[in-house]
């Protein structure tokens, strides 16, 4: 029979099946941070059991965690309790752990590619959502709940039915100005945020096929937007060169065996997909949200559409543009914005950094405009220093932050005032996620940049540069 | 289903049976409602199970004083019950389990939509509140019925797999699959099910390389 890549991957991992029922899918490499996993913890503690495998389990600190000054101690005490929880039950259950000043610290979807965690045709979960991220490397990744990660703790495996197959392919060639976070931003317009639900996804065609492996993470990190249960892209010669030399990648006959395996990760031609749509590269402008889903994003030279165009519920719409004080029909360029935020599991990484320094560079940082730069590990916060981006950021006056979830839900102190419009590089534009009563525009690093520099929304087609 | 027999119940989040509910319910006719919503970002601190249901809605439901914003639906003493109505993609956005405790601890035992979000959903079958998705004229009803009069009842009959409206007696049936349904009806859990066959899993990963 002809399998889908997605059908590879599970069907290798399925330990048991229930009938009319879940599967049991064995879990590969499992994920924690000090948020979703204290009370799973606590679950396994009070049932008295084992971690089943704690070498299967990494552990890293990025949540809670401040974004200045880790080197002190963290004032918010429930955020030091959390911390400190996580810190004791990895140090009981004998699981590594990256935590705040670990030189491997950093966000966890971030870290785990950094390090070679992240493999193709591996089964990876984490209580977060964003764990698509690792579908980038043709893995089956995604989110789960506290539940489930008790469960991994406990037995390694998860009890899910199997997802439906939607197969999305983007051809041409991308326009200027067009990142990854375009296509991704895009294609949750096309589909809005519920469009893939009950779906695994996966990226197709030229366009992610030129991608770099950034550019897919970030295209696979948006996967849950549009609702889908994760994304993932066909491993190749990229992704190979990507994970060779990592710390957890396999070595001499191990690789090769890996690669015998990793090499039949594709879709066989003429395997079916519950669902298939296609979209066309030079559709694609650089996108940013006007709303309080993800799903409600449009090229930036664009008007907010009326509520009578749009999908869904009227009022839920209004509802929306009322809370971002936007109105139907509202030119978003030249709109004024307060904060900056580049960095989140979607785009921390150091590519996105260049292309925010390749707009900034020789420019100055807007007088209104407070900007928070995140790296997404304390690797990438190394690269930006070695290839002298951090002096671009200083001499257009940017501070550079330390690793960290940060202002993407702002359960640390980096948060948005009340009615505060931030331009975000992070994933969601829900009411009060990085404030209470703030309003997240997402959008990529090169239109963050642009707004920065000018303290509104601006195209960054008309600042782009060569890159530094 | 030998494995129910040897059901092993040591665990203190174990949740209450479900069987049939007759409940009036509280509407939230709002579409998209994300897990930030359910509960923000900056309550998910604590490190034990515990008092989630306070801070459930917490911005649509107080003032930044922390007063009651009146005009909410959970603010408002003529709707109460332990169903809660909400529109379509219930739940979307972040995995936090959190959402479906502080919906647990509120006091609701089934959420009713036409749509949910699939991380919310498996969540809340995870720890015994039971998500009831409905076609989409059917929530219209439920709206209407409940908007006609606060205390309209709904009847959840899970092992008939229906919902029913009192008022006009209209009914649908719901889908949940039978493991999922077992597991609710006697408020097990998987981790129960999964320890039974540890063996089978030790099995399986001597192959799977780490």
């Amino acid at each position: 029979m002809k399998k889908t890549l997605f059908d590879k991957v599970w069907d290798s991992h399925v330990v048991h099946k229930i009938e009319n029922g879940p599967d049991v899918l064995f879990i590969d490499r499992h994920m924690v941070h000090e948020v979703t996993s204290p009370v799973a913890f606590l679950g396994i503690k009070n049932r008295d059991i084992p971690v089943m495998y704690p070498e299967r389990t990494f552990a890293t600190a990025d949540h809670n965690t401040p974004t200045i000054n880790q080197h002190l101690p963290v004032k918010d005490p429930l955020s030091a309790n959390q911390l400190k929880a996580l810190e004791e039950n990895s140090k009981a259950y004998g699981i590594s752990y990256w935590g705040l000043g670990h030189e491997k610290n950093g966000i966890v979807h971030v870290v785990g590619p950094e390090y070679g965690i992240t493999q193709p045709g591996a089964t990876i979960v984490c209580g977060d959502s964003h764990t698509s991220t690792h579908g980038a490397f043709g893995a089956i990744a995604f989110g789960i709940g506290t539940s489930e990660v008790e469960m991994v703790l406990a037995t390694q495996c998860i009890m899910q039915q199997k997802a439906k197959s939607m197969r999305i392919n983007v051809n041409g060639k991308l326009n200027k100005g067009v990142t990854p976070k375009d296509v991704a931003l895009y294609i949750i317009s096309q589909l809005t945020t519920s469009g893939a639900t009950g779906y695994f996804v996966e990226y197709a065609g030229d366009v992610f096929t030129n991608m770099s492996m950034e550019g897919r993470m970030t295209v696979c990190n948006l996967s849950i937007e549009m609702g889908a249960r994760g994304g993932m892209i066909a491993p190749d010669e990229k992704t190979f060169e990507y994970i060779t030399g990592r710390e957890f990648t396999p070595v001499g006959a191990d690789w090769d065996k890996a690669m015998e395996y990793w090499k039949t990760l594709k879709t066989d031609e003429g395997a079916e997909f519950d669902k298939e749509v296609t979209f066309d590269a030079s559709a694609i402008e650089p996108m940013i949200t006007y709303g309080t889903n993800p799903g409600m994003g449009i090229g930036i030279c664009n008007g907010i559409p009326s509520a009578e165009a749009v999908e869904g519920g009227v009022s839920t719409y209004k509802k929306s543009l009322q809370y971002m004080d936007f109105n139907e029909g509202d030119n978003m360029i030249g709109k004024p914005i307060d904060f900056v935020f580049l960095g989140s599991c979607t785009n921390g990484r150091i590519e996105d950094f260049r292309a925010f320094a390749s707009i900034i560079k020789g420019r100055k940082k807007a007088d209104n405009v407070t900007a928070w730069l995140v790296p997404g590990s304390h690797k990438v916060e190394a690269a930006i220093k070695e290839e002298g981006i951090l002096d671009v950021l200083h001499e257009a006056g940017f501070e550079l932050r330390e690793p960290g979830c940060s202002a993407c839900l702002a359960m640390n102190d980096d948060k948005v005032p009340a009615g505060k419009y931030a331009v975000s590089t992070s994933n969601r534009n829900f009411e009060g996620r990085q404030g209470p009563g703030s309003r997240t525009l997402l959008a990529s690093p090169l239109v963050a940049a642009a707004a920065a520099v000018t303290g509104k929304v601006t195209d960054p087609r008309e600042l782009m540069q060569e890159l530094v | 289903m030998a494995y129910y027999a040897k059901h092993i119940c040591n665990n203190n989040m174990a949740y209450d049976k479900f069987n049939i509910l007759t409940s009036t319910a509280v509407p939230l006719p709002i579409e998209n409602v994300d897990t930030d919503q359910i509960i923000p970002a900056r309550f998910l601190k604590a490190t034990e199970r515990k008092g989630f249901g306070d801070n459930l809605f917490r911005d649509w439901r107080y003032n930044s004083d922390d007063s009651p914003k009146e005009d909410f639906v959970l603010n408002n003493p003529t709707y109460s019950g332990k169903i809660l109505v909400g529109g379509k993609n219930f739940g979307s956005g972040s995995s936090r389990e959190h959402a479906a405790w502080a919906v647990y601890d509120y006091g609701f035992r089934c959420v009713v939509s036409s749509f949910f979000a699939d991380i919310f959903k498996n969540n809340c079958l995870n720890i015994g509140v039971l998500p009831v998705q409905v076609s989409a004229p059917f929530l219209e009803k439920i709206f209407a019925a409940i908007e006609a009069d606060p205390k309209t009842e709904l009847e959840i009959n899970l092992p008939e797999q229906t919902i029913t409206l009192s008022t006009t007696g209209e009914s649908e049936s719901f889908d949940i699959n039978d493991y999922k349904k077992q597991n609710m009806l006697n408020g097990f859990d998987d981790i129960d099910y999964l320890l039974n066959i540890q063996e089978n899993i030790r099995e399986f990963a001597k192959d799977t390389p780490l």
